[in-house]
């Protein structure tokens, strides 16, 4: 009986009805329903159920992207819980787009770093020191603030100023290996912290633990965006830059020496490969990833402070990509979406509920024991249940597989008359 | 043709001489065996080679020129590779992959190509899998490509190491006990192939080996360390008779 279902669910079209079913009915449930989180979790999961799918891959992801950037928006724009959802969703993307750049980091390189948000930090301030007037502080030229329209070449400076503090961190940090750069990279994460935080004497550049309020919302052909529903789709587009890039980086000859110093650095070495370089430009890659995102965070915010970016963000970030599986590009993705939704929504929700329950009196639970309020422990408790029971991560990271008829057949002319004719001596060993 | 010339080599770990004035030279084409008793020191003249450590004092010459003071990245880029007598594999990585790290200093393309797939990276990264997967027929890993070098048996995984510092086209290559902890007939076929790979893939080889049978079988010229010293240098009827040699080996009270 479970041979046959298994056969039934492995047939490709027997597949694709039941996951349009699927996206029908949560799609459905989710537009004609005042608010139903809910259904909003079970669209969202039909992208992973998309993974799991045996099609080919770009249909999966010209699948993925019709959800993304069509249905998801406008399934939810149902109700009047759309900017809600839509904030949740633009926050999923900020946070993937962040793991996925540690995962570079720790997940390939190896390399443990507990202070990545300081990265984000940089890139959030970045923008908003430019787009507000608190520049004019400092810099007797030019007016500030600077349009909405300059928020997208800041993309890339909030990447580029980010990748230079992944650097000049990195140059005396990768000095040490191990439990060392993890105790090391806290430190730095809390110093450039408290740089921001202390940065508003002698001269004011960050406004110090005030924060820097109404930053300009971006830009584009004179529309001003400034709705979550906006920023979702300005979030999707740089995510889908991200994951392209990381995909590429990792089946690259870059991603295979981050690998090798990963797995034993002597024979790196050996193999030719510059450990110090090699790692540089983990922590600069992944860095960036986080800056550009830290432009959308503050632009999306309007206002940032330092307490945005404590060590607590830093641990955040750490447990998805532990928690989706270190080095792997789908499990990272599933680990940001699974904490950053459970944070925003499922936590918030139960609270809510529980509250309601205590207002009409069938139920009071003390305020200190709110959902809200257990995050840490929430995040502890997982971390120990998949240290025990799935070490490698929700989606554990998998081996490129090589296919062998491409390394056969399509073998340039001349290689393959030597190997006919050098084939009896060389190629087998006999004994 | 001298290919590397060693000059009263010496390193000094604190108070312990761990090599001690050895002066050598390596012909291209021929393969030299590096022997001696445990603890004699023929490790830490690898390291020294390949720049793992900074020799005390002499001087180590490839082609000529001097590599002392090249970190262990630099000397493979000049064309030294090596595998190493505790089996240092990427163990997570498939076996494919470990062939195609070996090949990372010939790899051109840079970080645009890599994000945008520009086609001389595409090229260039399809050719360097066929080249990998060559050298995995080569040594007859070709089956084994998509798994992982930590699931291979210990023959396997000496054969891996040597295909990938080969997939480095070194000039020279440095064998650490590659026979160590291989069963006879895997030693055997481990003979054929060093003899071989020398020609083929244009590599002058440097082993230290325990196998006498497999030394005495395969090397052109050997030299004896004992105590961080070099007792005795030539080819292996030389070698077998030399009484030092026997004496580091067996006792004094052998020679008498």
């Amino acid at each position: 009986m479970k041979a046959k279902l298994a056969s039934y669910f492995s047939n490709k079209w027997l597949q694709v009805i039941l996951f349009s079913l699927f996206i029908i009915v949560t799609s459905a449930a989710l537009y004609f329903s005042q608010k139903s989180v809910v259904s909003f979790l079970l669209l969202l999961s039909s992208l992973l159920i998309l993974h799991y799918m045996s099609l080919k891959n770009v249909t999966k992801w010209i699948t993925a992207l019709g959800l993304l950037f069509i249905l998801i928006p406008f399934a939810s724009s149902g109700g009047p819980a759309f900017q809600s959802y839509m904030e949740v969703a633009t926050m999923v993307g900020i946070y993937i787009s962040m793991a996925l750049g540690l995962n570079i980091v720790v997940g390939m390189a190896g390399l443990l770093d507990l202070g990545f948000v300081a990265f984000f930090a940089v890139g959030a301030y970045s923008y908003s020191i430019f787009a507000t007037k608190q520049a004019s502080n400092f810099m007797p030229f030019g007016n500030f603030p600077l349009g909405g329209e300059s928020f997208w070449g800041f993309l890339i400076i909030g990447g580029i100023m980010a990748a230079i503090a992944g650097v000049l961190i990195g140059v005396p940090v990768l000095r040490v290996k191990g439990d060392y750069l993890a105790i090391v990279t806290l430190g730095f994460g809390e110093i450039i912290r408290i740089i921001f935080n202390n940065a508003d004497r002698p001269i004011n550049i960050t406004n110090g633990a005030m924060g820097i309020a109404s930053v300009t919302p971006p830009e584009i052909f004179g529309i001003t965006l400034s709705f979550p529903n906006q920023f979702y789709f300005v979030t999707l587009f740089i995510l889908m830059f991200t994951i392209f890039a990381v995909l590429r980086l990792e089946h690259s000859k870059l991603g295979r020496s981050w690998k090798a110093v990963r797995e034993n650095e002597i024979a790196a070495q050996a193999m030719g490969i510059p450990l110090v370089k090699t790692k540089l430009l983990a922590f600069a890659l992944g860095a960036s990833f986080s800056g550009i995102m830290g432009v959308v965070f503050a632009a999306k915010q309007a206002f940032i402070d330092p307490t945005s970016f404590t060590l607590m963000e830093s641990f955040t970030i750490l447990v998805m990509v532990v928690l989706g599986g270190m080095g792997s590009v789908p499990g990272v993705i599933l680990g940001a979406a699974v904490i950053t939704i459970l944070n925003l929504q499922v936590l918030t929700e139960l609270t809510n509920w529980l509250n309601q329950l205590s207002l009409s009196g069938a139920l009071s639970i003390p305020d200190a024991l709110s959902p809200a309020k257990m995050q840490k422990f929430i995040f502890g408790a997982l971390l120990v249940v998949f240290a025990l029971y799935r070490p490698k991560g929700l989606i554990p990271a998998k081996n490129k597989i090589f296919d062998v008829k491409k390394l056969k057949d399509h073998r340039p002319d001349h290689l393959n008359n030597d190997t006919e004719k050098d084939s009896v001596p060389i190629d087998k060993v006999q004994v | 043709m001298t290919i590397l010339e060693v000059n009263s080599l010496t390193k000094q770990f604190g108070g312990l001489t761990a090599n001690k004035d050895i002066t050598m030279t390596v012909e291209e084409g021929k393969i030299t065996a590096v022997i001696g008793p445990n603890g004699a020191g023929k490790t830490t003249f690898f390291n020294m080679i390949t720049g793992v450590y900074q020799p005390t004092s002499g001087d180590i010459k490839l082609d000529g020129k001097s590599i002392v003071g090249l970190k262990p990245d630099e000397v493979a880029k000049k064309g030294i590779s090596r595998t190493f007598q505790n089996i240092r594999l990427f163990g997570e990585m498939s076996v494919i992959e470990n062939v195609l790290v070996g090949m990372h200093t010939h790899l051109k393309t840079n970080l645009l190509g890599i994000l945008l797939n520009l086609p001389f990276t595409k090229k260039e990264e399809a050719s360097a899998e066929k080249e990998a997967y060559r050298l995995l027929e080569y040594f007859e890993l070709d089956h084994l490509l998509n798994e992982k070098a930590n699931n291979l048996s210990y023959g396997a995984q000496r054969k891996l190491e040597i295909a990938r510092a080969l997939a480095t086209k070194p000039k020279l290559l440095l064998l650490d006990e590659p026979a160590a902890g291989m069963n006879p007939k895997e030693t055997r076929e481990l003979t054929e192939v060093i003899k071989r790979m020398g020609q083929e893939f244009n590599v002058t080889v440097i082993l230290i080996e325990h196998d006498m049978k497999l030394v005495m079988e395969i090397s052109e010229h050997i030299v004896v360390l004992d105590h961080g010293e070099k007792i005795a240098e030539g080819n292996p009827e030389e070698i077998r008779t030399n009484p030092k040699v026997i004496e580091a080996y067996l006792g004094s009270a052998a020679v008498h």
